[in-house]
């Protein structure tokens, strides 16, 4: 039993930590610390650095553009990547489709789609969720139809993240309606598709979450055509490879060097007071619930370590059902520490930005950390609903681990 | 990074629960509390035949010469069996620091009979102005002959009831809550003036009020006489991180239980565990107990950290996780059970006291979040 890092593992975090720090533009960094977003265009800046290092899709496989790097140096990148400050690469292409395609695309697939998403050439987002299919998604009612050498796509997806600025979208159809007949299983008539954004009869409508931001959209299908060569893996058995892409999407979910860095800032802001009250520092209550977080967290981080223990043992082994605790308590733990910012704002957290100041020209009203802390509050809220709920996961843990 | 235990360290587990299935079941148990003392002296022999008691003491006095891995491993199948045996006082806290701090007379003397099973020592600290400030000590020591006469009272002696010899902390100097001019010393149980008053605690431990008048003592070593006041913390950290781990084992062993209990507890004409809502709570007990066990391993690799304000940073911060799992896990016990829950004669009861009492134990979560609130960030690099 040993609970430190190998000396190649420290110095592998220390060459991580230098490179991510010096190649990370300020204006990202700073976006990111306050609790915002690089923009699309920054993203694919940061990307682009991340790339011509070659370590912006690190956990492929050598061939298609990854590193090679044991689980743990994994881990330690991620960790790397949220204490800096720096933004996640794009999910949706770089975690979630990549694997699949290289795990279940045919050859063409792989050399025309990995290597622009390695560089960020292509935007994608996922077309999983539909207004009548979320924690229960093997409803999907979105329907492919074979026609000649196409499939022609009705229906609709939602909560597309970044739909937006998105090229393509990788989607579950159902392309056997039978399935969903009484007696068939659900989840046998579902496929996996790749569409270009651009097609006839895509429509984007924004949707605009209780924090007043736009992240996520509706996305319909109106006759859309998709060129069969699209379609990933066999026809009807796109829920095998969803599984698969949501299994990996819970690794790393926990997000620990973000909180962690997150609470770092809140132990920073707590030290000096803002107009001219005295610092909260000073208020023991909150330091108490300050410091349960570290512990909490600090407790999650070791829990985290020993799922990646056994993991790294059996790499190609299937998710490990604890990741689910990652999942329910890393959620848990992002949004506590935006609760203690949201806290620490006290009435300043009433002031909404843009009503206040930027419409106007004017000063701003209260410190201008406090302005963001009741928007990233009410945002954060959905990361214990996306990537299977946090509901989902206790089914999850009961099943697969208590055994009920 | 590395959480497996090495092939021996698997094999002394696998001999230590193999050993506490045989002769620690919950009737074998309810047996060895009914006992005058409150415990089996014929389990602690044989507790010593399969080298527990005699698990941290070096080999060099005849003992396993085990270390924090191997203590982890005991003490968590110590927890999960509820065992009452005087292990903690006399096996751990004494044990360490007779090997660490004690004249070689001393540890001629007690630690071959620590391992043999013939000796039962406990550690006097606490006193009721202040007992969870090691450093408030009003017991004085005063240089008599070649030895020493102590003055004072202490409380909360766990198995000070049955012990032969204590460890206790008294002052040579300085003011009753000066960090300097504390020192520890070994005082012979039947020595004159030397009074005790025994009684029970909540969970069927043992304990004692001690009391003091004119008793002779040895220093317990030659640099722990004058100052012991480090020894005597690092002591107590130990002593925290042990009983961090003895509650996973119990929240494990109780966690099991109940998970056990909603599978085959019938109503509605169905297991009861076929709830979503049941199956919701025992994932979050689930989820408290992997969290406090991250805790409790992090809590003892660091009782032999270098840097003392660190050790007892990580170890006082297991102690608040552990706390709060251990209060969690024993309330949702007891109500997933329902009213057999309720009973002294079904086990999640006596599980659920354990914890409470551990949580009480040096100081409960929030004495020791209150503490680490005031010490800065616990945040690692």
């Amino acid at each position: 039993m040993d609970m430190q890092l190998t000396a190649d593992e420290v110095a592998f975090r220390k060459e991580v930590r230098s490179f991510i720090r010096s190649a990370l533009p300020t204006q990202i960094r700073d976006k990111v610390a306050a609790g915002g977003y690089g923009s699309r265009d920054e993203m694919i800046e940061w990307t682009r650095i991340l790339h011509a290092k070659g370590w912006s899709v690190p956990h492929w496989p050598v061939q298609w553009g990854g590193t090679g790097w044991s689980p743990m140096q994994l881990a330690i990148f991620d960790d790397e990547i949220q204490l800096a400050n720096a933004p996640q690469p794009l999910a949706f292409g770089v975690n979630m489709l990549g694997p699949v395609l290289y795990t279940f695309g045919n050859e063409a697939q792989k050399a025309r789609f990995l290597p622009r998403i390695a560089n960020l050439d292509d935007w994608w987002c996922q077309g999983f969720s539909e207004p009548g299919a979320g924690s229960d998604l093997a409803s999907l009612k979105t329907s492919a139809r074979l026609e000649g050498n196409a499939y022609i796509v009705n229906g609709q997806k939602t909560w597309t993240t970044l739909a937006q600025y998105a090229e393509w979208i990788f989607c579950l159809v159902r392309t056997d309606p039978e399935s969903l007949q009484p007696g068939r299983k659900k989840q046998e008539g579902i496929s996996f598709l790749l569409i270009d954004m651009k097609t006839k009869g895509i429509t984007v409508r924004p949707i605009q979450t209780i924090d007043g931001g736009v992240e996520v959209n509706e996305v319909f299908f109106d006759d859309v055509r998709v060129p069969v060569e699209n379609l990933v893996g066999q026809e009807n058995r796109g829920w095998d490879y969803a599984k698969f892409l949501l299994g990996n999407e819970r690794n790393g979910i926990a997000r620990t060097g973000a909180t962690k860095e997150k609470l770092r800032r809140i132990r920073q802001l707590a030290q000096n007071g803002y107009e001219g009250g005295p610092p909260r520092a000073h208020d023991r209550r909150f330091m108490e619930k300050l410091t349960a977080a570290e512990i909490e967290l600090r407790a999650l981080e070791i829990t985290q370590w020993r799922v990646l223990a056994r993991v790294a043992k059996n790499p190609k082994g299937k998710p490990d059902p604890a990741s689910s605790i990652l999942k329910i308590k890393g959620s848990q733990m992002q949004q506590c520490a935006t609760e203690l910012l949201l806290e620490m704002a006290g009435p300043y957290a009433m002031v909404r930005k843009s009503s206040a100041s930027d419409a106007h020209n004017q000063p701003p009203v209260g410190p201008e950390w406090a302005a963001v802390t009741a928007p990233q509050y009410f945002n954060y809220r959905k990361v214990s609903i996306y990537g299977g709920s946090n509901e989902i996961q206790r089914n999850i843990i009961a099943k697969a681990i208590l055994g009920f | 990074m590395n959480f497996d235990l090495s092939e021996d360290q698997q094999l002394l587990k696998d001999t230590f629960e193999r050993f506490l299935k045989q002769t620690y079941g919950f009737e074998q148990r309810k047996a060895a509390c009914a006992k005058p003392e409150g415990w089996s002296h014929d389990i602690w022999r044989e507790m010593a035949e399969i080298g527990l008691t005699g698990l941290l003491v070096p080999e060099a006095h005849g003992g396993f010469g085990g270390g924090k891995v191997e203590a982890m491993v005991a003490l968590e199948a110590l927890g999960s069996a509820l065992v009452v045996e005087p292990f903690l006082p006399t096996a751990v806290l004494c044990a360490h620091l007779i090997a660490k701090h004690g004249t070689t007379a001393i540890a001629e003397e007690y630690l071959p009979k620590i391992v043999d099973g013939s000796a039962l020592l406990a550690l006097a600290h606490m006193e009721r102005q202040a007992p969870l400030d090691p450093a408030n000590v009003a017991t004085t020591a005063k240089p008599s002959g070649d030895g020493y006469v102590l003055n004072g009272e202490k409380t909360l002696v766990l198995h000070g009831d049955s012990a032969q010899a204590l460890i206790v902390s008294a002052r040579v100097a300085g003011n009753q809550t000066d960090r300097a001019g504390i020192g520890l010393f070994l005082v012979d149980a039947k020595a004159s003036g030397l009074k005790r008053q025994a009684y029970a605690t909540q969970d069927n431990g043992r304990a004692a009020e001690i009391s003091l008048y004119d008793v002779p003592a040895r220093a317990l070593g030659e640099a722990v006489a004058k100052d012991g006041l480090l020894a005597l913390e690092a002591t107590i950290d130990l002593g925290m991180a042990c009983i961090c781990v003895e509650a996973v084992g119990a929240m494990a062993a109780l966690h099991a239980l109940t998970v056990d209990y909603l599978k085959m507890r019938k109503q509605f004409g169905l297991p009861i565990g076929a709830f979503q809502v049941l199956q919701h709570r025992a994932a979050d007990m689930y989820i408290a107990l992997e969290l406090a066990r991250s805790m409790a391993i992090s809590a003892m690799m660091s009782t032999d950290e270098p840097d003392a304000h660190k050790r007892h940073q990580a170890i006082a911060a297991a102690k608040v996780q552990i706390g709060r799992a251990g209060m969690m896990l024993g309330e949702e016990a007891t109500q997933l059970h329902g009213g057999i829950g309720m009973t002294m004669e079904y086990a999640s009861g006596h599980y659920f006291k354990r914890l409470t009492m551990i949580d009480a134990q040096w100081g409960d979560a929030d004495h020791h979040l209150g503490q680490l609130a005031r010490q800065g960030s616990l945040l690692s690099d």
